[in-house]
C-alpha cells in the first residue's frame, strides 16, 4: 500500500518526478486562480451582483470577520496570508471528494512545507510590527533561563502543525481505502462526507493556529492584551 | 524464532498497543473540553461563537497527541524501517 501520494510517480523524466502530491497541488492551483480571476473579472458594484461574486464576497468578509475577532484591531495585513492558508487546505479538502483526486494535504512534504511559511511568517510579522530589539526580547522573558523553552516551544508548535494536518487527512484518506476494500457500498460514501467534515475544520483549525501565533509574536508584552477577546489567548498560553 | 518473526511481531504488538493506550486520554481530555463548552453554552448562549471558536481550536490541540499515536502506529505498520532492514538483510 502506498504510503501518502508522494510515492505514486505520474511522470519522470531523468531526475525531474510529478507525482501525486505535486499534481493536486498544481490543481488545486489552477482550480483557486482561475476561479477567483473569472469571477473579479467582472466584479461590478450593482446592487444585485453575480451569484459567484456574492460567494467570493462572502468568504472573503467571514474571513475578515473570523481574523477580526481573534483580536485584530486591522485584518488586511493577516488576511493574505492566513485566508491563503486557509482557503488551500480547504480548498484540497473538498476538492477530495472529486474521485482520483488525492488532496496534496495528505502528504507530510505539503503540509510540512505550509507549517515552515508559519514558522517563518511569524518573526516577519513581529519583526515588522515591532522591530528587531523588540521581537529579540521576547525570547529572553520573564529570565533568560526561559530562553530554551521558548527556542523548542517554537520549533514544537511548527511540527505539530505540520503532523497535525497531515494526520487527519492521510488516516481519512487511508481509513477510506480500507473500507472500501470491506464494505464496497454505501459506507464509504458516509465516510467521505465525515472526511470532508474534518478537512474543513483541519483548514479552520490550520488558519487559527496560524493567525494565534503571529498574533501573539506581534503584540506586545502584557502591556496592550485586548480586554474584548481574551478566549484565543487563553488556548495559546497552555500551548 | 528468527529475528524477522520477532520484529514483525513486536512491530504488529507495539502499533496496537500505542494506539490503544495512547488514545486513551486524549479522549478523556477531549470529552471533557466537550462537556465544558456545551454546560457553558447552555448558561450562556449569546457567546456560544467564542466557545466554538475556542473548542475548535482546543480541541485540534488536544487531538494532536492521539495524532501523533496514529502516526507512529502507522509508520511501524507501513514504513517500518527495522522490518525494511530485516526484509533486506534475509533477502540477501
Amino acid at each position: 500500500m502506498p504510503f501518502g501520494p508522494d510515492s505514486v510517480v505520474l511522470w519522470a523524466w531523468g531526475p525531474v518526478r510529478v507525482n501525486l502530491t505535486l499534481a493536486g497541488t498544481w490543481v488545486l492551483m489552477v482550480v483557486l486562480v482561475t476561479g477567483s480571476w473569472l469571477v473579479t473579472r467582472r466584479i461590478s458594484a450593482d446592487v444585485e451582483p453575480s451569484r459567484w461574486q456574492l460567494l467570493l464576497e462572502l468568504v472573503v468578509e467571514q474571513m475578515r470577520e473570523q481574523v477580526r475577532e481573534a483580536g485584530a484591531k486591522d485584518p488586511d495585513p493577516y488576511l493574505a496570508f492566513v485566508g491563503t492558508l486557509f482557503l488551500f487546505i480547504a480548498g484540497a479538502s473538498v476538492l477530495g471528494i472529486v474521485p482520483g483526486y488525492t488532496p496534496p494535504t495528505a502528504s507530510l512534504s505539503t503540509t510540512a512545507a505550509l507549517a515552515a511559511t508559519v514558522f517563518l511568517a511569524i518573526p516577519a510579522f513581529a519583526v515588522m510590527a515591532r522591530g528587531w530589539r523588540e521581537y529579540l526580547r521576547d525570547y529572553v522573558r520573564p529570565t533568560p533561563l526561559m530562553l530554551p523553552f521558548h527556542v523548542v516551544g517554537e520549533l514544537s508548535r511548527t511540527l505539530a502543525l505540520a503532523v497535525r494536518l497531515f494526520g487527519n487527512i492521510m488516516s481519512g484518506q487511508l481509513i477510506a481505502a480500507i473500507i472500501v476494500s470491506v464494505v464496497p457500498f454505501l459506507f464509504p460514501a458516509v465516510l467521505q462526507g465525515f472526511g470532508l467534515l474534518i478537512g474543513l475544520i483541519q483548514a479552520y483549525v490550520f488558519g487559527m493556529l496560524a493567525l494565534v501565533y503571529v498574533l501573539s509574536a506581534v503584540r506586545t508584552h502584557a502591556a496592550e492584551r485586548p480586554v474584548e477577546p481574551p478566549h484565543v489567548n487563553n488556548v495559546l498560553d497552555t500551548e | 524464532m528468527g529475528s524477522i518473526e520477532l520484529v514483525g511481531i513486536v512491530s504488529m504488538a507495539v502499533a496496537g498497543l500505542t494506539i490503544a493506550i495512547g488514545t486513551i486520554a486524549p479522549a478523556l481530555g477531549e470529552a471533557r473540553a466537550l462537556d465544558r463548552a456545551l454546560n457553558s453554552m447552555a448558561q450562556q448562549p449569546d457567546m456560544s461563537n467564542t466557545i466554538t471558536r475556542t473548542l475548535f481550536v482546543g480541541l485540534a490541540m488536544v487531538e494532536s497527541t492521539a495524532i501523533y499515536c496514529l502516526v507512529v502506529a502507522l509508520i511501524l505498520i507501513f514504513a517500518n524501517p527495522f522490518w525494511n532492514h530485516v526484509v533486506a538483510a534475509a533477502g540477501g
